[in-house]
C-alpha cells in the first residue's frame, strides 16, 4: 500500500511558549494551558501515517486539538514544530518547509478541505458554481465552458440541484451548503481530503446523506481522508483507524472497532461509555 | 490435509482493565489451539469461558494481553496478529480473514444485497459482478428474493444472521471466524447453512468456530478445543492497586 501522508511530532502552541509548556500540560495535568506562561498547547507530538484510500478518524472533545492538527496540515495555521511529508505519486513534499506559494499550490491542487462552518470553505458573495470555478481557476483551468461543465458535474455528483448553481450559497440550507463545500473540495480530484466536523449541527437525515456521499467518494475515487469529529457514530461509520486526542495529545490510537470495543485509556473508556 | 496450521494460538490471554471501576476482568486465559486449512476447529466451553474473546483477539477487535497469534499469510509469511501493525490487520481483513458474529451491524438504508456485496467491492470487484455473487449467496442461504433489495434492519433474527453469514462467506476468506453462526436458525435452514460451511471447508477454508449445539460440534468439527472460565470469575476480579 502507498503512503500518502506521514506526520511526525506536530505541535502547535498559541502564546509566547516557555520551556515548561509541554511538561506541565496534557491529560495528566488536566489542562492544555501552561501554568507558567499561559500559552495554550493546542497540539503536542501528534504523529501518524495515512495510506492511499484510507480514512483516519481523529476523535476528541472540543479543545482537544483535533482540528488544529488538520488546520496545520492544510496550511491554515503554521505549526510550532514538527514535520509532515506528503507523498504525491513519486514526489515528496516536506509540507512545513515549503514557501507560501508552494503551500498554496498544494492546498489548491492536491488537498481538499471541508470545514464545519461553510463560511470558511465557501465564498458567500459568489454563486455555488462560482465557488467551484474559483478553485478550478486557482488550479490553472482556464477554459470557461470546461469549468462550467466540471462545476455542473460536481454539483450533481454531490446532489445539489444544478438549476441552482448560479445562486448564492447563502440562500442554501446548511446541508446544501455542506454539499457545495464538498463539491468545491473535490473539484481538483485531490488525493487527500480533510473533513473537519462536517456533519456537526446538521439534521440527522442530512447527516446520513452527507456521510453516504463521503463513503461513496472514498470508494469511487480512493481518496485518503482525515475525518475530525467528536461523534462516535461518524467514526464508527467512516474510519478504519482512529486517533483519540485529549488536551492536545494523542492518548490512544488503533483500529476503530478496537478503540470502540476495547478502549485502553481511561478517557476513551469514559467517552465510549457515554455514547448514546 | 496440510499439516502446517494456518493459525497457531499460543498462550493467548485477555483481560480487560476497567479504569473507571478500578477493576481487571479476566476473559480468556492461556488459550492454545491450531487451525488448519480445510478443517474446522470448534471452541467449546460454558458461557464466560472467553470463547468469543479468542475470536475477537484474532480479528484484533480486542487487543490481546499476552500470547502469540501466529498466522500464515497467503504469501507464506508468518505474522503475529497480536503485534501486527494496524495496516497489516486491515489488509488481512480485506483479503484473507473474515469474522461472522451473531449480530448484524448494517446501515438502515443499505439494501441487503449491497450489505453482502460490500467485502467484494472492497476487494476491487465491479458493482454489477459483486451484486450478482451476493445474490447467489443469498439464494444459497434460503433468503427470500423479495428481501434482497431492502435493508436488513427489519429482518427477523434468523434472516439477519443469514445476511451476516452471506457477507462473511461471499469473499472466500482463507480463515473464517464463526461466532455461533446458526444460533437463531430453524433446523431446516441450519442444515442448509451447515452444508454451505462444509462446502467451503472442502474448498480449503480454515475455520475456527463457536457452536452452542453439541450435535453441530459433532457433525462439523475436525478438532475440538475446550475452554474453562477463569476460575470463579468473581474471586479473581482484582482491584487495581
Amino acid at each position: 500500500m502507498d503512503k500518502v501522508l506521514e506526520v511526525e511530532n506536530l505541535s502547535k502552541v498559541y502564546g509566547p511558549g516557555c520551556a515548561s509548556c509541554f511538561e506541565l500540560t496534557g491529560p495528566d495535568f488536566d489542562t492544555n494551558i501552561c501554568p507558567n506562561c499561559g500559552s495554550v498547547v493546542a497540539a503536542h507530538n501528534v504523529s501518524f501515517e495515512l495510506f492511499k484510500g484510507e480514512i483516519l478518524g481523529i476523535m476528541g472533545e472540543s479543545g482537544s486539538g483535533k482540528s488544529t492538527a488538520v488546520k496545520c496540515l492544510n496550511f491554515d495555521q503554521a505549526p510550532s514544530s514538527g514535520r509532515a511529508i506528503f507523498y504525491d505519486d513519486d514526489k515528496q513534499h516536506d509540507l512545513f518547509n515549503l514557501n507560501s506559494a508552494q503551500q498554496r499550490r498544494l492546498a489548491n491542487h492536491r488537498f481538499g478541505m471541508v470545514y464545519q462552518n461553510p463560511n470558511l470553505g465557501l465564498n458567500f458573495d459568489i454563486s455555488a458554481g462560482g465557488n467551484i470555478a474559483e478553485r478550478l481557476l486557482m488550479s490553472g483551468v482556464k477554459n470557461y465552458t470546461g469549468i462550467r461543465c466540471r462545476a455542473k458535474d460536481l454539483l450533481s455528483r454531490t446532489e445539489v440541484l444544478t438549476e441552482r448553481m448560479d445562486e448564492l450559497p447563502k440562500n442554501f440550507s446548511g446541508g446544501m451548503q455542506q454539499r457545495v463545500q464538498i463539491a468545491k473540495a473535490l473539484a481538483t480530484n485531490p488525493p487527500l481530503l480533510f473533513l473537519d466536523e462536517v456533519t456537526t449541527g446538521l439534521d440527522l437525515s442530512v447527516q446520513a446523506a452527507i456521510l453516504d456521499l463521503i463513503m461513496e467518494i472514498q470508494q469511487d475515487m480512493n481518496t485518503a481522508m482525515i475525518v475530525v469529529t467528536h461523534d462516535l457514530g461518524v467514526i464508527r461509520l467512516l474510519a478504519g483507524r482512529t486517533l483519540v486526542m485529549k488536551y492536545g495529545r494523542v492518548i490512544e490510537s488503533g483500529l476503530t472497532d478496537q478503540i470502540l470495543e476495547d478502549p485502553q485509556h481511561a478517557y476513551t473508556q469514559r467517552l465510549v461509555a457515554s455514547a448514546l | 490435509m496440510n499439516d502446517t496450521p494456518i493459525l497457531r494460538v499460543e498462550a493467548y490471554s485477555k483481560q480487560f482493565e476497567l479504569h473507571e471501576q478500578g477493576k481487571i476482568i479476566p476473559s480468556s486465559c492461556d488459550v492454545n489451539l491450531s487451525v488448519y486449512s480445510g478443517r474446522l476447529t470448534a471452541l467449546i466451553g460454558p458461557t464466560g469461558a472467553g470463547k468469543s474473546t479468542v475470536l475477537k483477539g484474532i480479528y484484533r477487535t480486542y487487543l490481546p494481553s499476552t500470547g502469540r497469534l501466529i498466522y500464515q499469510t497467503a504469501s507464506g509469511h508468518e505474522i503475529d496478529l497480536a503485534q501486527a501493525d494496524e495496516h497489516q490487520i486491515l489488509e488481512l481483513r480485506r483479503t484473507e480473514i473474515a469474522y461472522v458474529t451473531q449480530f448484524l451491524h448494517a446501515l438502515p438504508r443499505q439494501a441487503t444485497e449491497d450489505v453482502v456485496a460490500q467485502p467484494l467491492l472492497l476487494k476491487g470487484m465491479d458493482k454489477a459482478k459483486a451484486r450478482d455473487i451476493a445474490r447467489n449467496m443469498l439464494a444459497a442461504m434460503n433468503l427470500p428474493e423479495r428481501l434482497w433489495n431492502i435493508s436488513p434492519a427489519t429482518f427477523s433474527g434468523g434472516e439477519k444472521q443469514r445476511v451476516n453469514l452471506a457477507r462473511g462467506l461471499v469473499s472466500r476468506p482463507r480463515l473464517l471466524l464463526l461466532d455461533e453462526p446458526t444460533a437463531s436458525l430453524d433446523p431446516k435452514t441450519t442444515d442448509k447453512v451447515v452444508r454451505l460451511i462444509e462446502n467451503l471447508k472442502d474448498e480449503g477454508v480454515a475455520m475456527l468456530a463457536i457452536f452452542h449445539h453439541p450435535e453441530l460440534v459433532k457433525r462439523m468439527a475436525d478438532d475440538v478445543v475446550e475452554l474453562e472460565p477463569p476460575i470463579a470469575i468473581e474471586n479473581i476480579i482484582e482491584e487495581i492497586a
